[in-house]
């Protein structure tokens, strides 16, 4: 399963405009312009790209909700907020290959009709953002962007627009209002940005790697696109493999990739030939999935999905066997509390309990009451909320306590249990109530020890005080 | 007060969108870069060329952690703590400067040279752990390689 490097092609120099052009850059622009917009749009929609900004939303389809018909101004946002924890992909298109991005977004706005492009990058990104303003000002210079592009009758204009440090303004309603300068709070959808954007124009907002794709996909034509990689996700895809391995960084592979050769043929290994505890397939949103349970599994929608996770931003997180775990679900609980915009009762109240509950489990301090509490408020933020950052907080503790439960019952503080219908008073040794699964309901103190009172011999329900 | 080039920047910057409000965090960033912290003054200085409420502006100020409300250390070291990093010790490189510069996370060195912060994950994930210096980005740091860069800050 080789592939050359697609988006990032090792071309010394590729940055400048001139080695850009030498190796046919900007030809794709020229290609598109002599097509009818609505041609380059189909020829998008059959290469079947997938967005890979998280949420792998068919690219073409989306560009076809943008009205035809409209007086209206119409707007391209490409997205380059990249905050989600474990990628760092489209910092190496902005470092290594600005000008495919550039082309890849002037295509897309005139596929649509746009004459307006923001790229909105993160602002600890400022070294970078200099990279990319300097290659737009050189397409600028060249008649790539401004006015009648290449002597058509289509202009777009194309800026480059500095977040300020917040995750969620890389939601795309959030990050329309921060283009606005308004604070980043997303909105409530519907109405969907194609129909109500930015200033209640029509808006289509895509990820910096999948507007790159553009270019690649009319040089190759949708066909021999399409064939790359999985069918129903095709393309080149940038794999960020971050954590316990010896050669961590970006990796440009068909998707479809086993997570296994990812780990162990691109990223070398697990230092010390150590085992896989567990991995984080996506970045720090998607379901945590257990080392044994990697084989076979591959880097796409569908092999994700089929493993019980997703393949988000395909930051690729991979921890060995002496991570502790509960540490690491922690942190990223402390993340989305930290993140969420407050807006909403249960992501902004339950991500900071969440983070609580979590703090207690590191300290060996939680009871078993804690993990049905814990399960329960994830359970009630997800699909709950105005934007997916409540779902995303849900999701890696709902999967860590599916799929590694007994990492939690180690932390358990030993506890006296009350069964209720039989109340047994156990004296001397305490009964401790992880294991078995019996989760208790009240939590009193009794001679030093918190004391469960279990109703019965239910496994996991939720009864938690 | 902004200086010229900055006023300039912002009068360019307004052609580029449908009303001027949009330029509201490239004018608190020229002023967070020229002052090094955004006072009341900046706000109200922003509010004032981009005629919007001051109030607006303060709200945009305290949504997003990158701008200063108050007066921070000659160079903000943001260490990532998040999962990437943390798998590659750096906790280690947070208490390090800790010991090194005597100061706290979130605290200033008495003689304002730095100020320690914690940052979420910084897009760095490959080359943890990391750290910003400013603009900078310092990766696959270890112990001697944090001592190197400390010195060479001013
Ligand atoms: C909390 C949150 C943060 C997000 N951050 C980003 C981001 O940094 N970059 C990005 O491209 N998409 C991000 N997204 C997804 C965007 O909302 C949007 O789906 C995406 O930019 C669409 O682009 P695509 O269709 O090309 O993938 C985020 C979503 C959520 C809920
Ligand atoms: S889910 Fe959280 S981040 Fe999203 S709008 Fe609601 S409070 Fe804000």
């Amino acid at each position: 399963m080789t592939m050359e490097p697609l988006i990032l092609p090792p071309v010394p120099g590729l940055r400048g405009i001139d080695v850009y052009e030498a190796h046919g850059g900007y030809g794709m622009l020229r290609k598109a312009i002599a097509m009818k917009p609505e041609e380059v749009t189909d020829e998008v929609k059959k290469s079947g790209l997938r967005g890979r900004g998280g949420a792998c939303f068919p690219t073409g389809l989306k560009w076809t909700f943008m009205p035809k018909q409209t007086d209206k101004q119409k707007y391209l946002c490409v997205n380059g907020d990249e905050s989600e924890p474990g990628t760092f992909k489209d910092r190496q298109i902005f470092e290594l290959n600005p000008h495919l991005l550039i082309e890849g977004a002037v295509i897309a706005a005139y596929a649509m009709g746009v004459g307006t492009i923001y790229l909105y990058i993160r602002g600890e990104y400022n070294k970078w953002i200099a990279m990319v303003q300097k290659a737009v000002d050189e397409a600028y210079a060249r008649g790539y962007c401004g006015e009648s592009i290449l002597g058509s009758a289509f202009s777009t204009s194309f800026t480059v627009h500095r977040g300020a440090g917040a995750y969620i303004c890389g939601e795309e309603s959030s990050l329309m209002n921060s283009i606005e300068g308004e604070r980043g709070y997303p909105r409530v959808k519907p109405p969907f940005p194609a129909q109500f954007g930015l200033w209640g124009c029509p808006t289509t907002i895509n990820n910096v790697e999948t507007i790159a794709n553009v270019p690649v996909i009319l040089r190759l034509g949708w066909e021999a696109y399409s064939k790359i990689g999985h069918p129903k996700h095709p393309g080149p895809i940038l794999v960020g493999v971050s954590g316990h391995v010896n050669n961590p960084g970006v990796f440009e592979l068909p998707t479809g990739v086993l997570l296994t050769d990812i780990i162990h043929k691109y990223a070398g290994g697990v230092p010390g030939n150590k085992k896989i505890k567990a991995v984080i397939p996506g970045g720090s949103s998607t379901m945590i999935l257990r080392g044994e349970a990697l084989e076979g599994v591959t880097m796409d929608a569908e092999g994700l999905k089929a493993a019980g996770s997703s393949v988000g931003t395909a930051g690729l997180i991979v921890m060995d066997e002496d991570t502790d775990l509960i540490r690491v679900l922690t942190r990223i609980a402390g993340f989305y509390h930290h993140e969420s915009c407050g807006q909403c009762t249960p992501c902004r109240e339950g991500t900071g309990w969440m983070h609580k509950i979590l703090k207690r489990f590191e300290r060996c301090e939680a009871t078993t009451a804690d993990l049905d509490l814990l399960l329960e408020v994830a359970n009630n933020i997800e699909g709950n909320t105005i934007c997916a950052l409540g779902d995303a907080a849900a999701w890696p503790v709902q999967s860590m306590i599916k799929r590694f439960r007994e990492e939690f019952e180690k932390r358990v503080k030993p506890t006296l249990v009350i069964a209720s219908g039989t109340p047994v008073i156990a004296s001397g040794a305490p009964v401790i109530a992880s294991g078995g699964g019996a989760y208790g309901a009240t939590t009193t103190k009794q001679s030093g020890l918190p004391v469960v009172i279990a109703s019965g011999a239910a496994g996991a329900t939720k009864q938690s005080g | 007060m902004f200086s010229e080039v900055s006023l300039k920047k912002i009068e360019e910057l307004k052609k580029r969108y449908p009303r001027p409000q949009p330029v509201v965090l490239a004018a608190l960033w020229m002023w967070q870069e020229e002052h090094g912290w955004i006072s009341r003054e900046g706000m109200v200085e922003v509010a004032r060329l981009l005629g919007i409420p001051e109030h607006h502006v303060y709200g945009v100020v305290s949504f997003y952690t990158m701008f200063n409300s108050t007066p921070v250390g000659r160079h903000k070291i943001e260490v990532c703590t998040n999962v990437s990093c943390m798998l590659r010790n750096s906790d280690r490189i947070v208490r390090h400067i800790q010991d090194s510069l005597k100061v706290g996370v979130g605290g200033t060195t008495p003689d304002g040279r730095f100020t320690l912060v914690e940052a979420e994950c910084l897009g760095s994930c490959g080359t943890a752990p990391m750290m910003q210096v400013g603009d900078e980005y310092y990766e696959n740091l270890d112990e001697a390689k944090v001592d190197a860069i400390l010195s060479s800050l001013k």
